[in-house]
Parts: C-alpha cells; sequence; structure tokens
C-alpha cells in the first residue's frame, strides 16, 4: 500500500510516470512530493513507487490570471 | 487632503496591524507572478498591509475584458500589466518598494529570479504555466514559501475555496476543481475570494502566524 493525497491505495509497482498515467493525470499539469520531498519532472520516470511511500499529486485547473 | 508622510501612513498601519506585526511586514519582500484576477488583488492586499517589497512578473497587457475582475480602470486598456499595477499601487501606498518586471517566466529564467525575496506567489491561469513556476521553485529554492492557486472559476460557492498546506513551504489555494477551461466563467468576487486565501497566507507566513 502507499499514501497517495492522503489516502491508503493499493498498488503494485511501477515508476511515478506509469502510475499519474495510469491515474488519468495531465503531466504537464502536474507536482509531486513524494515522502515529503519534491520530485522533479526529469526524474518521473526513474522514480520507482514502494510499499510505505507517501505521494502527493497537485494537478492545477485553469484560472487565474 | 495631502497625501499622508511615510511616518504618517506608517503609524496608521500599525495602529490596525500592531507594531510587532508592522515591522515583520516592512521588512517583507514578496514576488507575485501574474498581475491578473488573483496577482492584481494579491498586490493589492500586500501594498495595503504595507508590505515593504513587491516584485511583479507579468508578461501581459490589459485588454477589456480583464476589468471583469482584474484590478484595473478603463484607461489602462492597452499598458503592461505589471507597471499599471506597480503604479496603482504607488497610489494606494507610495511607499512600498515595487519593481515590475516585464517578462515571461520559464523554466530557464526561475533559477536566479527569487533569490531577493522571502515569498513566492503564483497568481497565473494557465495550468501548465502554473505548473511550471511551482516544480521550479519547488526545485530550484525547496526552502522558500510558495502559496499557488487552483480551482476558482466559475459560481459555485466561495466556501468550497480553501487553503491547504501541501508540503514545509509549499501552500495552495483554490476548489482545486472548478476549471477555466471546463466552459465556466470568472467572476471577480470568487477569484477575489481565492486571492485573499493567497494574500492572508503570505500575510500570516511574514507575521509568523499559525492557522
Amino acid at each position: 500500500m502507499i499514501k497517495i493525497n492522503g489516502k491508503e491505495t493499493a498498488f503494485t509497482g511501477g515508476n511515478l510516470t506509469s502510475y499519474l498515467k495510469a491515474a488519468g493525470y495531465d503531466l504537464t499539469r502536474v507536482a509531486t512530493e513524494l515522502n515529503g520531498d519534491i520530485v522533479p519532472k526529469a526524474r518521473y520516470d526513474e522514480t520507482v513507487l514502494k510499499d510505505g511511500d507517501s505521494l502527493e499529486v497537485v494537478s492545477f485547473v485553469g484560472g487565474g490570471r | 487632503m495631502a497625501v499622508p508622510t511615510k511616518e504618517e501612513l506608517r503609524a496608521a498601519l500599525a495602529s490596525r496591524h500592531g507594531e510587532e506585526i508592522q515591522q515583520k511586514f516592512e521588512k517583507a519582500s514578496v514576488a507575485v507572478c501574474g498581475a491578473g484576477g488573483l496577482g492584481s488583488n494579491v498586490s493589492i492586499c500586500l501594498a495595503r498591509a504595507g508590505v515593504g517589497r513587491i516584485k511583479i512578473i507579468d508578461f501581459d497587457t490589459i485588454e477589456p475584458s480583464n476589468l471583469n475582475r482584474q484590478q484595473y480602470t478603463a484607461d489602462q486598456v492597452g499598458l503592461p500589466k505589471a507597471e499599471a499595477m506597480a503604479g496603482n499601487l504607488h497610489k494606494i501606498n507610495p511607499y512600498c518598494q515595487v519593481e515590475a518586471h516585464v517578462m515571461k517566466i520559464t523554466p530557464e529564467n526561475i533559477p536566479g529570479l527569487f533569490d531577493d525575496v522571502d515569498i513566492v506567489m503564483e497568481c497565473f491561469d494557465n495550468p501548465v504555466q502554473k505548473a511550471i513556476l511551482v516544480n521550479g521553485v519547488l526545485e530550484n529554492y525547496p526552502g522558500k514559501d510558495l502559496i499557488a492557486a487552483s480551482g476558482m472559476a466559475g459560481m459555485n460557492s466561495g466556501n468550497d475555496i480553501k487553503t491547504r498546506k501541501v508540503a514545509r513551504h509549499f501552500y495552495l489555494c483554490g476548489d482545486t476543481v472548478s476549471d477555466v477551461g471546463a466552459g465556466l466563467g470568472l467572476y471577480s468576487a470568487r477569484v477575489m475570494i481565492c486571492a485573499a486565501h493567497e494574500a492572508l497566507k503570505a500575510l500570516q507566513l511574514i507575521a509568523g502566524v499559525e492557522d
């Protein structure tokens, strides 16, 4: 299990990119934190999610300027 | 009526905010990225509070369609937003040091851009631009306070707009879902609620006040 945005979620492994895509996120609109640290966009592919991880995904919507 | 002197205005602000907090506001330096619906309102809140230095960054010019929610006047249409807002802030608080930068923020120019500020405020409209700024600040300035916004379009309840602490130095304001790209309009009252959430979080951080 990993915690994603505060919810315990079953996850069978894989990297951050594959998780975000499978969950329907637009990768150009997100920022992510893994166990309290920002994950740079360039490291999404090499970042492997593990049991016990805590992931925060912020996905931006438009409007404001 | 004459414009109050620096000392007169300072005393007036301190009488409303408290001397200790006013000293903190005066020493603070904040970057406002985007000077539209969010950024124009955020800038005005900060200048009225007496924040010492505001760095406004925006590449755009004022259009008639901005006047429904952005803090400009009809005679400012066509002017660069950053420069027009610097002028408006000067009228509100002539002693606030305002820097206007007419430029587009990119992943390449973020390093170095925020060395001289305490807090970075994301006030863009485009979600891709929002993500570029937020990722750029989190990666290049991990210890810097960052306040961003997402979800203030439409006319749903203003009570859905909240401030959430995402990480140690990263706060997100908005309802997180109301997307202008989904055909929702933008209404000044709701955009101002979100801008006020951002500005209040900045003032709290400067003052050292916890929720």
